[in-house]
Formats: C-alpha cells, sequence, structure tokens
C-alpha cells in the first residue's frame, strides 16, 4: 500500500474485504503446547552440563565483609563457587536504553553483590554442580559476615545513602508544559489527592531459566532460554562480555508468560555465559518459585501527591503530580523508563492545557523494580481516574458527564502534546475518536439502566457500585524491524523474524499477515522468532510493539516476494502481472477467467540458483524488507466495571467487567480478546490482591504464591469486550495498534471508581490493592 | 541419605526403570529421569497445579510427592491424553476456545479438567468454577478454559452416548 504525499497511509480495508487478516483463525502454536510437547527453558538440556545455584542475601541492606564458600566446595559433586571476587573484570549489568544513563550508571546491579548487598535476595554467590540437588545442598552451605546498615523500605522518607556519597535518590525527572501557575491560579475550584499504587508484578506461571554454553571451535557463546528482547540483549551482552556481535547468540524457545519482566538480563543470565565460557561445560539455572517473588524485577509502587485545577464546569485547567517511584536496589535495565512513562502518560485522553510533573526515582532496600505490562500507564490512569472522579464529587456532576467534558475530540487528531524539557520527546497522538468509544461501551454496558438497577439494590442494603476509567495505550514505537521470507520448492513459506514470542500468539499473527500480503494459506508459513543467528536484527516482543512493528516488516517482506512472484509469473503465463493474482499459493488471473496458473512452489523452481530464467536477476523467491517509522501508534480503551462490597469481610466481588478497546485494525480477534481479557485479569489482581509486602526489615513477605495472590477462576467476572476499528492509524500500512496491555491499563482506576460507588464515599479508595484487610480497615475508620 | 535406590515409575503405562536420590521429587523424576517434559514445574508448593499429573485416578501436583511413593502406581500425563493422531476433547477444545496462550499451565489444567470429567462427565456449573480454581493461569483470565472446559465436556458425552 502506497503511502500519501503526507506520509500517512490510506485507511485500510476491513477484515470482510480480507482473506485471512483479521479473521479469528486457530493458532499455529497450540498443537504441540496441548499435547506435552513444548520445549521451555526447563525442557533444555545439553550433555555434559552443570546446574548453578544462587546463594542470596539474607539480608536487605548490609556490608558485606566476608563470604565463606569452604565448606561448599568441598562438598563432592560441585565444581566451583564464585564470589564476586572472582569475577572482578565483569561490568555491572548495563542499561538498554536511557537517556540519564550516565546519572544512573552508579546505581547498576552487578551480576554477584560487591562490598554490600542491598535487598533479600540479591545474588551473593553462584555454585557450580554435578546436578541441581547438589548444588542447592553446596549453596545452604556458605556463610557470610556483614555489618547491618540502615534499611529504607520507603520511596517517600527521608532519601539515605546508596554509597558514602551518593543518594538512594537516582534522580528527579520533569514532563511539563504550559501555565501551571495560571492555570491553579484561575481554577475555581483545585483538589489535592495523595494516592499509592501497591507494589506487583508479572508472575509468568514459568519461572526464569537460563542456559549458558560455548562452542569452542567456532568460539561461540550462546544463550539458551531467552526471552522478550533476544537481540537487544545479545548487543548488551556483547557489550558486557566484550564479544564482537556474532560471536554471541541468544536463543528464544517456548517462553511461559513475561508481562514485561520476564527477558531482561538479569544476574543469573551473564553467570551461565561467564561459568560455561571458564568451566567449559554448559551451565543450566532454572530459578525457582521463591526466588521469583524475591527477585525477579517487581514494579507498580509509586506515591503521587496530585493536584487538579477545574473551572466551574469541571473542565480541567491543569494538573500537577509530585512522583515518589519505589526502585528497590538497583537500577536495571529500563533506567528510568517507568517514571518517565508515567508522567508522559498521565494526561491520557483528556485536554490538560497546563501540566507538571515531577518524579523522585529513589532506591529502597526491596527487589528492584522494573517494567510490567503497561509500565506507567497502569499507575497514571489509576491517578487520572481518582482526580476525574474526585472533580465529578466536588462539582456535584456525574462521573461520566466530567469525564466527557474533557476528552480530546477526533476532531483534535493528530494530538500533539510538546513537553518543555528539550530531551522528553512530543507525545503525538496519531488518531483515535475517545468520545464515540465511550458511549459505544456505555451503551454496550447499558449503563443508564445499570444506574437503576444499583439504585435499587443500594436500597436493598447491597453495596455495590459502578466505575469507569478511560486511558490512551501506546504501541508499535520505531524505528525499525526487519523479516526474511522465503518460500521453499515445495510451497512452503519461511518467515524469519527478530520478534520474540511470550505465548501472546506472535507466529500466528505474524503468518496472517504474510499469508494476506502473500496470497498463501497461514498454515502454509513457518514463523521463526528470537533467534539471533538468523537474522541479525530483531524488536522483539515488548511495550505492544511486535504486531504493529515486526508486523509491517513483515507486510513489507512479504509484498516483495509477491511482487517477484508476479514478475516471473509475468513472464512464464505470458499475462502481465496487473492481470495476476495469488490464491492459496497459485498465481492465477485476477479476473476469475480461467486460464494458465502456477504454483508458488514452482516458480520457486524455476529461479533456483543457475535457472536461465533469471537473466542477471536475483535467485529464490525470497526477500529480505524493512518497516521503518518515527511514530509510535496510540490505541485506545474504556474500562466499566460493577463491584459488590461485603461489608463485613471486606471482600471486593466483581460483578461485571467491560473493556472497550480500539485496535486500529485487528489481525487476530480471537487472540486480542485474549490479551485484553488476560492481562485485565491481572490488573484486577493488582487492585484488589496482588501485592508484595515488605516489613520494616526489608523482609519480602510475600515470597510463595499462598501468600502473593492472585486471581483464580473463582474471583474472575464474565467478561463483555468491546473491540473496535473506528481509528486505524494512518501511520501503518494496515492500520495496526496493538493490543497487549489494554486490558490491564484501567483495571486499578475502574476499580477504585467502582468501590467508592459501592460504598457511598467518594475518595474512599487512595490505595490499591484494595484487599480486604485495607477495606474492612477502611469501613472501620468510616464507621460503616 | 543421599544414596541413590532404584525405582520403577509406570507413565502413560509405560515402565521406567530409573535410579534417584529418595528426596527426587516425583515432578523431577518424570522429567528429567523419565523425559517426559510435558509436566511442567510452576511453584513446588503445591499451589500453583501448573505440575498436576493423574495418579490412580486422583489428580495429584507432583511437586509434592517424592519419586519413591509413585511405585506401583498408574501415572498419567499429557503425553498419554492423545491417541496416535486423535486429540483428546478436551485438548482440541483448548485449541478451539483460545483457553491457552504461553501454554504453560495448560497440561496441568488438561490432566486436571480429564480426571474430573471421567469421575462425573455432568461436571458444572460452580463445583466446575471450584474444580478449576485450584490451578493458576497468568495469560488466559480463565474464561477461556472455563469454556473450553464445558466444551469438551459435551463433546465426551455426546461422544460416550453415540457408543
Amino acid at each position: 500500500m502506497s503511502q500519501n504525499a503526507d506520509g500517512t497511509y490510506p485507511t485500510p480495508p476491513r477484515a470482510s474485504e480480507r482473506r485471512v487478516l483479521g479473521h479469528s483463525v486457530p493458532r499455529l502454536e497450540d498443537l504441540p503446547l496441548v499435547t506435552g510437547q513444548g520445549r521451555y527453558a526447563g525442557d533444555i538440556n545439553f550433555p555434559h552440563q552443570l546446574h548453578m545455584r544462587i546463594v542470596r542475601s539474607p539480608h536487605a541492606h548490609a556490608k558485606l565483609v566476608s563470604v565463606d564458600t569452604s565448606a561448599a566446595r568441598a562438598l563432592p559433586g560441585v565444581v566451583a563457587v564464585w564470589t564476586s571476587e572472582d569475577i572482578p573484570d565483569l561490568p555491572p549489568i548495563d542499561f538498554r536504553a536511557d537517556r540519564a544513563s550516565e546519572m544512573l550508571k552508579p546505581y547498576r546491579q552487578p551480576a554477584l553483590a560487591r562490598g554490600r548487598v542491598r535487598y533479600i535476595g540479591d545474588p551473593v554467590a553462584a555454585v557450580f554442580a554435578e546436578d541441581a540437588y547438589t548444588a542447592e545442598d553446596a549453596a545452604e552451605l556458605v556463610t557470610m559476615q556483614v555489618e547491618e546498615l540502615p534499611v529504607l523500605v520507603s520511596a517517600s522518607d527521608v532519601p539515605g545513602e546508596f554509597e558514602p556519597g551518593r543518594s538512594t535518590e537516582a534522580g528527579i525527572f520533569h514532563h511539563s508544559y504550559g501555565d501551571i501557575e495560571a492555570a491553579f491560579k484561575n481554577a475555581y475550584t483545585v483538589i489535592e489527592l495523595d494516592l499509592t499504587t501497591g507494589r506487583h508484578s508479572g508472575v509468568p506461571m514459568e519461572t526464569r531459566g537460563a542456559l549458558g554454553r560455548y562452542d569452542a571451535a567456532r568460539d561461540l557463546l550462546e544463550l539458551h532460554g531467552a526471552a522478550k528482547i533476544p537481540h537487544r540483549n545479545k548487543e548488551t551482552l556483547c557489550r558486557m562480555l566484550k564479544r564482537s556481535p556474532s560471536a554471541l547468540h541468544v536463543h528464544e524457545s517456548h517462553v511461559g508468560g513475561g508481562f514485561g519482566i520476564r527477558g531482561e538480563i538479569y544476574p543469573e543470565d551473564v553467570l551461565v555465559l561467564v561459568a560455561a565460557l571458564r568451566l567449559g561445560r554448559p551451565v543450566k539455572w532454572i530459578e525457582d518459585r521463591r526466588e521469583h517473588l524475591m527477585c525477579a524485577n517487581q514494579g507498580r509502587q509509586q506515591r503521587h501527591l496530585a493536584r487538579i485545577a477545574v473551572d466551574s464546569e469541571g473542565r480541567i485547567l491543569g494538573i500537577e503530580d509530585k512522583i515518589f517511584h519505589d526502585q528497590g536496589g538497583y537500577v536495571r535495565t529500563h533506567g528510568a523508563n517507568v517514571p518517565n512513562r508515567t508522567m508522559c502518560m498521565l494526561t491520557g485522553a483528556y485536554r490538560v492545557p497546563a501540566y507538571r510533573a515531577v518524579a523522585h526515582f529513589r532506591l529502597t532496600n526491596k527487589t528492584p523494580a522494573a517494567t510490567y505490562r503497561a509500565p506507567g500507564r497502569f499507575e497514571s490512569t489509576f491517578v487520572r481516574s481518582r482526580l476525574m472522579d474526585a472533580v465529578a464529587n466536588k462539582l456535584g456532576l456525574d462521573p461520566v458527564e466530567v469525564r466527557k467534558r474533557n476528552l480530546i475530540t477526533a476532531a483534535e487528531m493528530p494530538y500533539t502534546i510538546a513537553f518543555d524539557e528539550p530531551h522528553v520527546e512530543n507525545l503525538e497522538l496519531d488518531s483515535g475518536d475517545f468520545p464515540r468509544l465511550l458511549d459505544k461501551a456505555l451503551a454496550a454496558f447499558r449503563w443508564d439502566e445499570l444506574q437503576q438497577d444499583l439504585k435499587r439494590r443500594r436500597v436493598a442494603g447491597e453495596a455495590v457500585g459502578a466505575g469507569v476509567a478511560i486511558f490512551v495505550e501506546e504501541s508499535g514505537r520505531g524505528p525499525s524491524d526487519g523479516a526474511k521470507i522465503a518460500v521453499d520448492t515445495a510451497g512452503a513459506v519461511e518467515l524469519i523474524t527478530g520478534g520474540a514470542s511470550l505465548g501472546q500468539g506472535f507466529e500466528t499473527a505474524m503468518a496472517q499477515i504474510c499469508a494476506e500480503a502473500l496470497g498463501v494459506d497461514y498454515r502454509q508459513v513457518r514463523v521463526i522468532h528470537g533467534q539471533t543467528d538468523l537474522i541479525d536484527h530483531g524488536i522483539g516482543a515488548h511495550a505492544t510493539r511486535a504486531t504493529g512493528l515486526t508486523g509491517g516488516a513483515v507486510h513489507v517482506t512479504a509484498l516483495m516476494v509477491r511482487a517477484k512472484a508476479l514478475e516471473f509469473a509475468s513472464e512464464l503465463l505470458q499475462t502481465p502481472a496487473a492481470e495476476l493474482d495469488i490464491v492459496a499459493g497459485t498465481v492465477m488471473r485476477r479476473d476469475g477467467k480461467t486460464g494458465p496458473s502456477i504454483t508458488l512452489a514452482e516458480i520457486a523452481k524455476r529461479i533456483a540458483p543457475g535457472s536461465k530464467l533469471l537473466r542477471g536477476r536475483t535467485p529464490q523467491l525470497a526477500a529480505h524488507g524493512w518497516f521503518n517509522t518515527s511514530h509510535t501508534v496510540f490505541p485506545y480503551g474504556v474500562h466499566l466495571a460493577v463491584v459488590r462490597v461485603d461489608r463485613e469481610t471486606g471482600h471486593v466481588a466483581v460483578e461485571r467487567f467491560l473493556i472497550g478497546y480500539d485496535v486500529g485494525r485487528a489481525v487476530n480477534p480471537m487472540m486480542i480478546e485474549g490479551q485484553l481479557v488476560g492481562g485485565c485479569v491481572q490488573g484486577l489482581g493488582g487492585a484488589l490482591y496482588e501485592e508484595f509486602v515488605y516489613d520494616e526489615k526489608g523482609e519480602p513477605l510475600s515470597s510463595t504464591l499462598a501468600d502473593y495472590l492472585m486471581l483464580t477462576a473463582r474471583e474472575t467476572p464474565q467478561f463483555e469486550v468491546l473491540l473496535t476499528e473506528d481509528a486505524p492509524s494512518p501511520l501503518h500500512p494496515l492500520g495496526l495498534k496493538g493490543a497487549g496491555e489494554g486490558g490491564i491499563n484501567g483495571a486499578g482506576g475502574v476499580i477504585a471508581s467502582a468501590i467508592d460507588d459501592a460504598l457511598g464515599i467518594p475518595g474512599a479508595i487512595t490505595q490499591l490493592p484494595v484487599t480486604p484487610q485495607r477495606l474492612r480497615k477502611l469501613l472501620r475508620e468510616k464507621s460503616i | 541419605m543421599n544414596e541413590k535406590i532404584d525405582i520403577k515409575l509406570t507413565i502413560n503405562g509405560r515402565d521406567h526403570s530409573i535410579r534417584v536420590e529418595p528426596r527426587c521429587t516425583l515432578v523431577d523424576a518424570i522429567r528429567d529421569e523419565c523425559g517426559q517434559t510435558g509436566t511442567h514445574i510452576g511453584c513446588e508448593h503445591g499451589v500453583c497445579g501448573t505440575c498436576t499429573v493423574v495418579i490412580d485416578g486422583e489428580a495429584v501436583r507432583s511437586c509434592l510427592m517424592f519419586a519413591v511413593q509413585a511405585q506401583g502406581k498408574q501415572i498419567r500425563t499429557v503425553e498419554g491424553m492423545a491417541s496416535g493422531n486423535s486429540l483428546h476433547p478436551l485438548q482440541q477444545a483448548f485449541i478451539d476456545h483460545h483457553g491457552l496462550q504461553c501454554g504453560f499451565c495448560t497440561p496441568g489444567f488438561l490432566m486436571l479438567a480429564s480426571n474430573a470429567l471421567e469421575r462425573d462427565p455432568h461436571l458444572d456449573g460452580e463445583e466446575l468454577i471450584d474444580l478449576l480454581s485450584s490451578n493458576l493461569c497468568r495469560c488466559t483470565g480463565y474464561q477461556n478454559i472455563i469454556k473450553a472446559v464445558r466444551a469438551a465436556a459435551i463433546e465426551m458425552r455426546r461422544a460416550e452416548a453415540a457408543e
């Protein structure tokens, strides 16, 4: 599809005009997975492999005086035990991208703790043994001498000392625009809220795992068990280990869920590689669940001191926010990405003339934090929703009406926010009709009828209420991704991407995009991902980026292969290419008239290397194409929920939940609904149950799945999903926007709204998750 | 104490003679000693249900049992569900209803549900929700798993009636 003069793309066709793109076809991934033939990290084994076990700090903050590994080394079956002294040249784990990285560099995590331990779970030593049981036995024999240091568990407390001369406040970041002083001076009213989001995380069902292997014959170091961003991780690992980009490869196999937290580089990934090199044997590490809950990235924990200025009609004049971001013990691969995304996305779908946000990026003695599905957006949607509800309450307006008055309209698109800070990129909303989606969602939920019903039930004594949250998501950020497509001589299509699969259906989505453009059955497309030795660039699967960016590359490349097929078919069939189409792998006349036809398999055979037909042209039915974009595209959503509160127990039952989401153009509606509902259930966990609790000494109290409570089938409501395609992105050839994070984004905001409504106490909820304990305490304080 | 002992496990009707420490968990033995990696490890403390297998007609968390305790018993795992190329109705229903995403919890759910439906082909409603709430899934939000199990139950009853 060619671009318009202004660089935008024409409106793409709907699914009804497509063969496979946009249809809910079954997933290509499923057959091996339902028959026990998956190959996850734990299922991979190499001959003569060693097993690694990490010895972790039982202290939240302490000076590490000495580590005694002698007893562990003496245990039969133990090959080596390392502390930081054994890997003095290994640099700390590097950032993969952050503007402020120079400033944040001193806060990076070493592979094994040096001088200090900074959270319970901080790796102190690594044991390498013949089997996993022996490694675990040996790890228990390692002892450490420490001098305890003051423990900091709250980011809103006065910062402490990270190291001599360096504060635990690693940075203060700003996002602002407009005249915020005037906005508050001219306000009809100002509302201030003190809001907190809890610490939770993705908690995939498969824990992390990594296998390092060194092939001396080719001088090639391999990391298996990778996920999310294999190519980017390879670049970082090459930098850290001083290897050339072609001397280290990263391999992804099946991945048991990611949600943003899995697939970043952690200490263990680096250690298995160094050990494989130095010990001369493959090294396998599989995380246990307790380790996962103490060591894998956590997220979300922020305190917001937020103010909003409005006029007498409830129109927003300005928003000001002071954020305390709890980063935990170190700054990991994302740098300060999460507080920055929080500030960037906080204004959401609303017209906010003036804005000033400041984020205090502070380290604490808890597990390090980073991105978890909808990073910064779950948090900021909660804050924005609480502010809008407070405005409605103070002005005596309907909460939906207040939102409608402030929504950016379709006529205002594209809508650009230019921040004052020179290094902060503009927020350029490409397209959207927010009021339309809100109206559609309210109608589908029978909102007005519902209000009457809730009123009747409240009169009858029930604590029931409804809430609304509206948000903008982000997806498809560039700058570039590539794809390689080859049709083999049997007509099968191999599609090699630099994307990654965390279980979201990447293979199916890419096969659909490829099949549509090329004119083949999507089941004929073998999709390769996460193999850095097969394609040297790849964007991975993160930030709702794969479908848009990698999908764009697949589309472009499939069109190149199609053009090549038609060029040769035209010669072979003596028919102009414009009169030909490709249907189910066969080139035939477009007008449907019978006539000569030729399969793609036959064309591939006819243009094999050495073929006379080529006359100087490149052999093989194959292409390597690129999709470049400098734009992020913005899907958007509406969450509506009904809850029932049990005043006795503090239990919140979610009775109904609607997710309205505009995805621009859907590749596979079934998989998108799966993403939205699955994400939403995670979000409900963060709204109601899930919380990494630490005591005042930094001891993690949620280190089993019996303490870190995730929703089960019992707590999960029936979902209604309203998937719309009103605003295909003009900046993507297929109009695609992503859907990975639209289910979780508004879950905290909407549940807080609905609980307020159920209790009849506006502004009651200021903290997530709303656990039964917290809700009972609140009810006691309000004496209800 | 860590002396290895010889034991025999019977998995999907096939005997596996293996040599393990007495403390070796059943799930480790099934995966590492018998090579049946379709059974996954999710928490190793009996909460998530990912490692569910069926032993003598009972759904069991194989992380909470030692391999030696399973001697002489009939162990069924996900690898034994399909007959040849013909999928078990539950496997087909999970595909048809998009009951899986990453697939890691899927074998556990399949074993849990297949065993329950064999015991009570009419299992439905609150009882079914109670059953399925014993395992965790982090991708799907459960709705499609519930749909898949209901659909498979109908199919299994239909097939039963047709015989």
